[in-house]
């Protein structure tokens, strides 16, 4: 991938005062050095990322093997057509956020930009899928934890199963953090995205846009674990 | 004011240095310098230390004997708690890597700063929310769950735990900082030359303490956080009433909990390294077999979760290769030991205070790891557990290794922290008292749990009597010997000797290439690094003697002044950027 390439050295910034460019920090012996650990904290902070999801994944497996059969009944009631279109909607916004590093490596500042937007636009889509999603269950009394009560026609047969409530809790859980984790990488790529406006960005520096970008493909990858477990298993 | 101030310090005749550059509480409270963090967690973890400390003289004074009491059945349990979960979450776990690892790390390997000092400043105020949601947690109820809090009960305690778990999730994000940063810190900012194999052992101690912390942080920061939606929204993982499943919370809590201890001790293993062989004046014995166990211990100790649950119902096949994983732990620790002995071995061993606690911790984390080896026998662990004999073995690791380094640590770094040096007498003394109190109190604990006295309990039967208020005593010559030490500590900071640049004649970067007091960027010129952490042995290239081993320091003794320092490392070439 493109992104593997490091930004340009100090070399081509002669016109500025101490030959340091503006982005280098202090403690900092050349771009490449700050470039690199950048990029390596955050590839630790994504690892925290998955270990922070895998004790629910944890739960999920055990609660599964040991309640096939009421994890089977929970999951045919969540709705793969939505769930398939979020998915593609969120694979679709790992391609833009990864063009807009390929735009802003050829200096496209305005390409850039758009690539930024149409990913905030698809994480925003996202949501709003979800949110229904939410709403259908809501409506039909399925909640997470004590207050689960299911109502209506294709449901009620759920109140009589043991360990429905947890594959819906866990389900509320997981897609909740998750949840959390969009909104996050929105406010994140809104920021990117004003900051690439305002021309921050270049292709001698733009590591906060390759950053912002890996976490994305983060809560991507998450996603793409998520949807098989609880809606096609 | 702030231009005044700058002034001020360019007429005066003193060098710049860290402490008397950049002085008002706004510029402490808003630095990224990592010598400055250190110390604002320094401040605050004496105080976590000291309010920890007193909750635990109150336990011992509680159980001093049978029919002794100062406060109730309840406070009894709020009061163990609270001193488990502040000594456990808020003291060790940060406390040599953000105290001494933010101080001394970028000075050992010859950088200017940690990698992230802004998140390095982050990470203090995390660990500050953190610090307010416990005194929260305090007010707003009862909290005796035990620093573990086991499920169902906890997650039918009040919203005291809530506030808890709630502490313990945003300070482990402290804890995460830390780590990432001096992973990254320690590959990518190291000074030229400063290869693998010539990092100082604390530096390879710190990074097996980072792959822990950054590994097994988040695994707890979640049990928490499923542990407080169980109490808001009652979610049915963890509580049996609601058909979940008590034993999953223990695998999750223990998950992180066994690696925490790792995270506890893999620092002080490093800070061992350092005083041994300083005060042996002697190449470490090993370097690599220590440097590599370190790394070893930290991921084994992610496999041996497990044998906490041996009486808990997990299947017997579990509990046996959890044991048996648990024995290995015992061979990195054993080499360890023994390439620390080995070093000592025909060194001229300069019994200063940082070496008396060094000595100390040979003896004290021995007897908790020998120990540690018997709970992991599945047999033997059905009789001792939750006794007092586990108690014991955790405070002789976590206190008498742990805490034990942790003092030696400060002792021996006092000196480039401050300026000053400390009083090496009282300083002995009180490294004498430390060490007689603490074997009087766990010990006699070691015994007390061997004839059945169980952990937690308010109350007890006669004949545990004696040793209990043997145990009691022990604890207040073990506070006596840390109430002399804060005092001298304080004392110096005003009245002690300045201390030169490098009074142990120690070879690491931070006491050759460093000012007494560092500079605020640290070094004046980038050190290139020619040779190994310690040594000692090649007299010529490091001290520039004549060879004929005078200046090695052989039979110094306690004459400070016969040592000759080892040269400072050459300056880097100049990173020429335009070149």
């Amino acid at each position: 991938m493109s992104t593997e390439t490091a930004p340009a050295t100090t070399e081509s910034v002669e016109t500025e005062h101490d030959h340091h460019p503006s982005h280098l920090q202090h403690h900092f012996v050349s771009s490449e050095q700050q470039f690199d650990s950048a990029k390596l904290g955050m590839w630790l902070f994504l690892i925290t990322e998955i270990l922070l999801f895998s004790a629910l994944f944890v739960a999920y497996a055990v609660y599964r093997n040991w309640n096939p059969v009421a994890f089977a009944e929970a999951s045919s009631t969540l709705d793969w057509v939505l769930g398939s279109v979020n998915t593609i909607v969120l694979l679709t916004s790992s391609l833009t956020v990864a063009l807009s590093i390929h735009f802003i490596q050829k200096n496209d500042r305005k390409k850039t930009v758009i690539s930024l937007l149409a990913t905030l636009a698809l994480a925003g889509g996202f949501l709003v899928i979800k949110y229904f999603e939410y709403m259908a269950k809501f409506e039909h009394g399925i909640y997470p934890g004590e207050a689960f009560a299911p109502t209506g026609s294709g449901y009620e047969y759920l109140a009589a199963i043991p360990y429905v409530p947890q594959f819906f809790s866990i389900y509320f859980v997981m897609t909740g953090i998750h949840g959390v984790h969009v909104v996050i990488g929105m406010g994140l790529i809104s920021w990117m995205a004003w900051r690439a406006h305002r021309g921050d960005f270049s292709d001698e520096w733009y590591t906060p846009v390759e950053l912002t970008g890996l976490y994305w493909h983060i809560v991507d990858i998450i996603w793409i674990f998520l949807f098989p477990l609880l809606y096609l298993v | 004011m702030e231009a005044a101030a700058h002034a001020a310090s360019q007429t005066d005749a003193e060098p710049r240095t860290y402490l008397n550059h950049e002085t008002s509480l706004w510029e402490w409270l808003t630095t990224k310098d990592h010598k400055k963090i250190g110390i604002m967690y320094l401040i605050s973890l004496a105080v976590v230390f000291l309010v920890a400390g007193l909750l635990a003289m109150a336990v011992r004074l509680e159980l001093m004997s049978p029919d002794f009491s100062i406060m109730s059945a309840s406070q009894y349990n709020q009061t163990f708690t609270m001193h488990g979960i502040m000594m456990v979450f808020l003291f060790i776990v940060p406390s040599i890597p953000a105290i001494l690892g933010n101080f001394v790390l970028p000075l050992q390997i010859g950088a200017k700063d940690v990698a992230f000092p802004r998140l390095n400043l982050a990470s203090w105020y995390v660990y500050m929310a953190g610090g307010v949601l416990t005194v929260t947690a305090l007010l707003v109820g009862e909290l005796s769950t035990g620093w573990t809090f086991y499920t169902p009960y906890s997650s039918q305690q009040g919203t005291a735990v809530i506030f808890m778990t709630g502490a313990i999730f945003v300070s482990g994000f402290a804890s995460i900082f830390t780590g990432l940063n001096f992973i990254v810190t320690i590959h990518k900012m190291r000074a030229p030359g400063m290869t693998w194999n010539r990092l100082p052992l604390f530096v390879w101690g710190l990074y097996a303490t980072s792959i822990v912390q950054v590994l097994a942080t988040p695994v707890v920061g979640i049990t928490m956080l499923l542990l407080i939606l169980e109490q808001t929204l009652q979610i049915g993982i963890f509580d049996p009433a609601l058909g979940g499943d008590p034993i999953l919370f223990q695998h999750f809590f223990w998950f992180y909990s066994h690696p925490a201890v790792y995270i506890m001790i893999l620092p002080a293993f490093g800070i061992l390294s350092e005083l041994i062989a300083t005060f042996s004046r002697q190449r470490i014995f090993g370097y690599r077999a220590i440097a590599l166990s370190s790394v070893a211990i930290a991921m084994l100790g992610f496999l041996v979760w497990g044998h906490h649950m041996f009486v808990s119902g997990q299947s017997a096949i579990s509990s046996i290769v959890f044991s048996l994983i648990t024995y290995l732990i015992g061979i990195p620790s054993g080499i360890k030991i023994f390439n620390w002995i080995a070093t000592m071995y025909k060194g001229s061993v300069w019994l200063q205070t940082p070496m008396l606690y060094a000595l100390s911790f040979l003896f004290l984390f021995t007897i908790g790891g020998l120990t540690g080896i018997m709970v992991g026998v599945l047999g033997v662990d059905v009789h001792l557990h939750d006794t007092y004999f586990v108690v014991g073995h955790f405070h002789y690791v976590m206190m008498g290794g742990s805490v034990i380094a942790l003092l030696g640590g400060m002792h021996y770094w006092w000196p480039k922290i401050t300026g000053r040096m400390y009083n090496e007498t009282l300083g002995k003394i009180a490294a004498g008292l430390v060490f007689v109190g603490f074997n009087v109190t766990f010990f006699t604990q070691l015994v007390l749990g061997s004839q059945g006295m169980p952990r937690r309990y308010y109350e007890y039967v006669d004949r545990f009597a004696e040793l209990h208020m043997i145990s009691t005593i022990g604890s207040f010559i073990l506070a006596s010997g840390l109430f002399l030490v804060l005092g001298y500590a304080l004392h110096s900071l005003f009245y002690g000797k300045k201390a030169p640049q490098n009074p142990w004649a120690a070879a690491t970067l931070e006491w050759t290439n460093v000012a007494a007091i560092p500079d605020p960027h640290n070094f004046t010129s980038t050190p290139l690094v020619t040779r190994g952490p310690y040594d000692f042995h090649k007299a010529d290239e490091v001290f520039g003697g004549s060879g004929d081993g005078q200046a090695r320091g052989d039979g110094a003794g306690s004459d400070a002044s016969r040592l000759t320092p080892p040269e400072a490392a050459p300056s880097a070439p100049k990173e020429d950027a335009s070149a």
